[in-house]
């Protein structure tokens, strides 16, 4: 038991120790990724627009005097809108934009489930038997009887 | 699963369906999709530049507005700002107000820009770019001309403005043979 939890806690830290030290000292590169340019729409990393590169000379700017991710990310909403985010923030109506999703592919799982487990137990009793005492598997009687009449004048 | 219920699910998946489909359509078909000149003119209030005070486009109703969309990095932007200014100088008195709306820009670039070319007529700040799917603006710079009715007049400009550009659509908004 002590070592289940020794492992959840050390991948646990593997997870949320990148995460805080990206918050605390982000990269110019991640911040690219996780902002679109106002005017192209494209993601901040791909856009040579204009404003795209006074937005990246602001970040440096921002980096360099110790702003957080998170407190960089506001003063660029501030002065463009939430649309400049890649990702909607987590939290008020946004939040609906990542539970969905996850509502929806949960519900999809749920679904199939079900079906799966109606379907195998609605299988006819002989087509879920598998072969008979004797090894052979049971056929369909229209099929039997036509095997029988073939069998019966290849016999002849 | 009873047959009813079954083709009761189908038609509301397949109802779902249509309707994010119908969504989507209208959202792209709505999308910078210009207003008809001769209607009246899309209103919104923004702050203006540097300021917590508001311009509402209905406090202009009686007026003639030239309402041009800039920004500071637009260097075509940059070129007509002072004929904007000469225009603005020109017809004050005749009841012509010309408002900047600076869009997609950073305030500080902004105020550095009004400074710099010495514009005194109101400049606002569409910080979300709400009036730019409204006027259906797709770049900078960008001019509309509204009458003292609040009707959008004349041509709508794309691209940098010429003297001739100014005299000839503000006449139009005036009334006066252009």
């Amino acid at each position: 038991m002590t070592r289940w939890m020794v492992a959840a806690l050390v991948i646990a830290l593997a997870v949320v120790a990148p995460a805080a030290a990206s918050e605390q000292n982000p990269t110019l590169p991640e911040l690219e990724r996780e902002l679109i340019c106002p005017t192209c729409h494209e993601s901040l990393a791909a856009s040579t627009s204009p404003i795209a590169d006074r937005m990246r000379a602001f970040i440096r700017s921002r980096i360099a005097a110790g702003d957080t991710k998170s407190e960089i990310k506001a003063k660029l909403v501030d002065q463009f809108g939430e649309s400049v985010l890649a990702a909607p923030p987590k939290s008020g109506f946004n939040l609906l934009a990542w539970v969905l999703p996850l509502a929806g592919v949960a519900l999809a799982a749920g679904i199939v489930a079900v079906l799966a487990y109606r379907w195998s137990r609605s299988r006819k009793p002989e087509e879920a038997a598998g072969p008979s005492a004797n090894g052979r598997f049971h056929l369909d009687p229209e099929l039997e009887r036509r095997l029988d009449e073939e069998l019966a004048r290849y016999d002849t | 699963m009873p047959g009813r219920l079954k083709i009761v699910l189908q038609v509301a998946a397949v109802s779902v369906v249509a309707l994010l489909l119908a969504l989507l359509g209208w959202q792209v078909f709505q999308k910078d999709k210009k207003p008809d000149l001769g209607r009246a003119a899309p209103l919104f209030t923004l702050p203006h530049l540097g300021s917590d005070e508001e311009l509402s486009l209905a406090s202009l109703r009686g007026k003639v507005v030239v309402l041009n969309f800039w920004a500071s990095w637009c260097n075509p932007c940059k070129g007509e700002a002072p004929l904007l200014e000469s225009a603005w100088n020109r017809y004050k008195d005749e009841g012509v107000v010309v408002v900047g709306v600076d869009a997609q820009d950073f305030d500080v670039d902004a105020q550095r820009f009004v400074d710099n070319a010495g514009i005194t007529y109101p400049v606002v700040r569409d910080r979300h770019g709400s009036t730019l799917g409204h006027y259906g603006v797709t770049g900078f710079p960008e001019t509309w001309f509204i009458d003292a009715r609040g009707r959008l007049v004349g041509e709508h400009v794309v691209g940098p403005l010429t003297e001739e550009d100014l005299e000839r659509n503000i006449k139009i908004a005036l009334g006066e043979p252009a």
